[in-house]
């Protein structure tokens, strides 16, 4: 059925069930262009099993979902997704870990995918300017040479965010994006999402309550694989819903 | 401008300087100095070293896949035969009316079967140059269509594996057969002449040698210059991290189908140049053991480094030359217990151990006057 939608993400009762277990729920939710939307809830809520559902890893059983109120996510795979613009940043953070942080940038780099071009491929001066940016943003510069497998878990969750911006998406998926992470980092962490967040849409899913409300953003509760609540993060915890499955514990 | 990655590294050099050094030294040994001379060698140890360099060529194309893109063939030993076979083909023709039944277009073993004509398939195999071209296409084609199949339906791991493993004995079934018109378990023999010269002369032995060293550092140079682009970035991307590399938008199953057609493709020129040194092909090539040595090969002299694959063949073949004199029976056992020891001790391989883990060069962080120009 065709959907009438300005949204840039338009999810409309959604169900994914493994072996029968219900992990979404007639799940809907609707994030508008240039929109940061927060994503909370306790642990098997469905916040990562949507993300899946959006990039292609995980087919919904029924239920709609658009991007950019046209392409059916439903029925392209990762690939087609990503090249689509919409990047992911996995709750565990999965870099290329025999590759330089720089040649993990470079694979991620907006480009055309092609077998062939890629034999002959050098890497432009664009390339380089874009790529010396995103490591100054991410402040990874001077581990560029360095093995990411060696990198601390912030370090390689920047690095993850980095790849983000370097696939230079239209909407960004990130999975909790400070586990691991100092108070400082995950302060700058909130600094560099608003940033991003100028020039493109953002749903960010995170447990971390300071840091979700450092974001200052429309915060969306998930349990049980359906939304139970949606507002501003104090009109969320206000709701005794919310507080009864997820903040009161 | 930086260069970021050397096309052949020092190893790269050094193994190239030693391929190159064989092939001036070998036929110059063998066809300038006198049986009596110390330093002479002997005719049967050019065709020795001729094998174990097409063995090494077969060790570089697997570890192409192998090492770079943790797509582990079991069945790799079936593109070398299938180029083996092409080349024994046009070896066939060539033997026109000099066979025992004298026919001068039917194959002796055709004869004997009572066939009365020349299957279609045997046709353009008298032209050398159709035989070259079916070497490296029927590998290819047979890589590109099973990679085809597997690849996109996401086959991996041990999965694959045993795949790759049943398409070899599948093709072995297939060779024994007589009415497949490949010469049964005799399979091909008997070679007289290949473009005109007697395949069994020193000098068209020495010529075979150092075609095999020819082919052995033009495979090396090809799968060096395809792990050095970004296209090896993206195999090694995929070897670590499959899914994630989908996730950037990588088609990963072109680049598997790419990978593993280019890599039979040097298979089966090994075999190509392996047949006429050893003057037969049967079906025993496809045998799943033929497969899995290869692999062994790669795992002793180390994955994920080429020079270390071919090393590795050539000297696995040379241990098992020696105990195969020795003491026949117990090579297989010899090398289970390798690959045992390998595994436990050496599971980077000779050359991963020895070398290390040397890291590419990175352009260094640019100077403000450098990143200006770059910006405009
Ligand atoms: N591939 C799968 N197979 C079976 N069950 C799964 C699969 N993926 C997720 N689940 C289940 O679905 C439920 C939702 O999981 P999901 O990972 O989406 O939760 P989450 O909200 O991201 O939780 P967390 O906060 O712990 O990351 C969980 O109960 C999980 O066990
Ligand atoms: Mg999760």
């Amino acid at each position: 059925m065709p959907v009438e939608t300005s949204a840039v993400l338009y999810l409309d009762g959604v169900d994914v069930s493994f072996d029968g277990f219900r992990a979404l729920n007639g799940l809907s939710l609707v994030v508008e262009p240039g929109e940061m939307r927060a994503i909370i809830g306790p642990n098997g809520a469905g916040k990562t099993t949507m993300m899946d559902v959006v990039t292609g890893r995980t087919r919904p059983d029924s239920g709609t979902v658009l991007f950019a109120g046209v392409h059916d996510l439903s029925r392209l795979d990762e690939a087609a997704i990503a090249e689509l613009g919409i990047g992911r940043k996995f709750q565990r953070p999965t870099v290329f870990e025999m590759h330089t942080v720089w040649d993990n940038l470079l694979l991620a780099l907006k480009q055309r995918r092609s077998v062939f071009r890629c034999l002959t491929a050098r890497t432009t001066a664009a390339e380089r300017a874009r790529l010396d940016e995103i490591l100054g943003v991410t402040r990874l510069g001077d581990l560029r040479g360095l093995p990411a497998g060696i990198l601390s878990h912030g370090q390689k969750q920047w690095l993850e965010i980095g790849m983000l911006l370097a696939q230079d998406p239209a909407l960004l998926l990130v999975d909790e994006p400070v586990a691991g992470m100092t108070d400082s980092e995950t302060e700058q962490t909130a600094m560099l999402l608003r940033d991003i967040n100028r020039t493109r849409s953002v749903v960010v899913v995170e447990h971390d309550m300071s840091f979700v409300r450092a974001l200052g953003v429309r915060v969306t509760v998930l349990h049980e694989g359906s939304v139970i609540a949606e507002g501003s993060l104090d009109a969320v915890s206000a709701n005794e819903r919310v507080v009864e499955v997820y903040l009161g514990r | 401008m930086v260069t970021r990655r050397l096309l052949v590294g020092w190893t790269g050099i050094a193994f190239l300087a030693v391929v190159v050094a064989l092939a001036v030294l070998v036929p110059a040994l063998n066809l300038g100095l006198p049986p009596s001379s110390r330093f002479h060698v002997p005719t049967h140890i050019v065709v020795l070293l001729g094998k174990w360099l097409c063995y090494a060529l077969l060790a570089i194309s697997l570890d192409l896949v192998w090492g770079y893109c943790g797509i582990l063939s079991l069945g790799h030993g079936a593109f070398f035969a299938l180029g083996g076979y092409a080349m024994g083909m046009y070896l066939m023709r060539q033997i026109g009316t000099r066979g025992v039944y004298g026919n001068p277009l039917l194959p002796d073993f055709m004869v004997f079967l009572n066939w009365k004509e020349l299957p279609w398939y045997w046709y353009g195999f008298d032209q050398f140059w159709f035989a070259a071209l079916m070497v490296m296409l029927v590998p290819g084609a047979l890589a590109f269509l099973f990679g085809w199949f597997a690849f996109r339906s996401r086959v991996t791991g041990v999965y694959l594996s045993i795949i790759t493993q049943a398409l070899t004995y599948a093709l072995l079934l297939a060779f024994f057969r007589n009415d497949m018109g490949f010469g049964g378990n005799n399979g091909l023999t008997d070679f007289r002449e290949i473009l005109g010269w007697g395949v069994r002369e020193p000098g068209t032995r020495a010529a075979l040698f150092v075609a095999t060293c020819v082919a052995l550092a033009g495979g090396f140079v090809a799968a060096r210059a395809m792990v050095v682009s970004r296209l090896g970035l993206v195999l090694v991307a995929v070897r670590d991290a499959e899914s994630r590399t989908r996730f950037l938008g990588w088609r990963v199953d072109r680049f598997k189908v790419f990978v593993f057609t280019a890599s039979a493709v040097m298979a089966g020129i090994a075999g190509a140049l392996y047949v006429p040194q050893v003057g037969i092909i049967n079906p025993s090539e496809f045998a799943p053991t033929n497969s899995i040595e290869a692999v062994i090969w790669v795992a002793v002299g180390g994955r994920g480094t080429l020079v270390g694959a071919a090393l590795g063949a050539v000297l696995v073949n040379g241990f098992k030359t020696w105990l195969t004199g020795a003491f026949p029976e117990v090579w297989l056992f010899a090398l289970g217990a390798l690959f045992v020891a390998v595994t436990l001790f050496l599971p980077k391989g000779i050359l991963g151990t020895l070398g290390g883990r040397r890291r590419r060069p990175v352009p260094p962080t640019p100077t403000p006057a450098e990143s200006r120009a770059a910006a405009e």
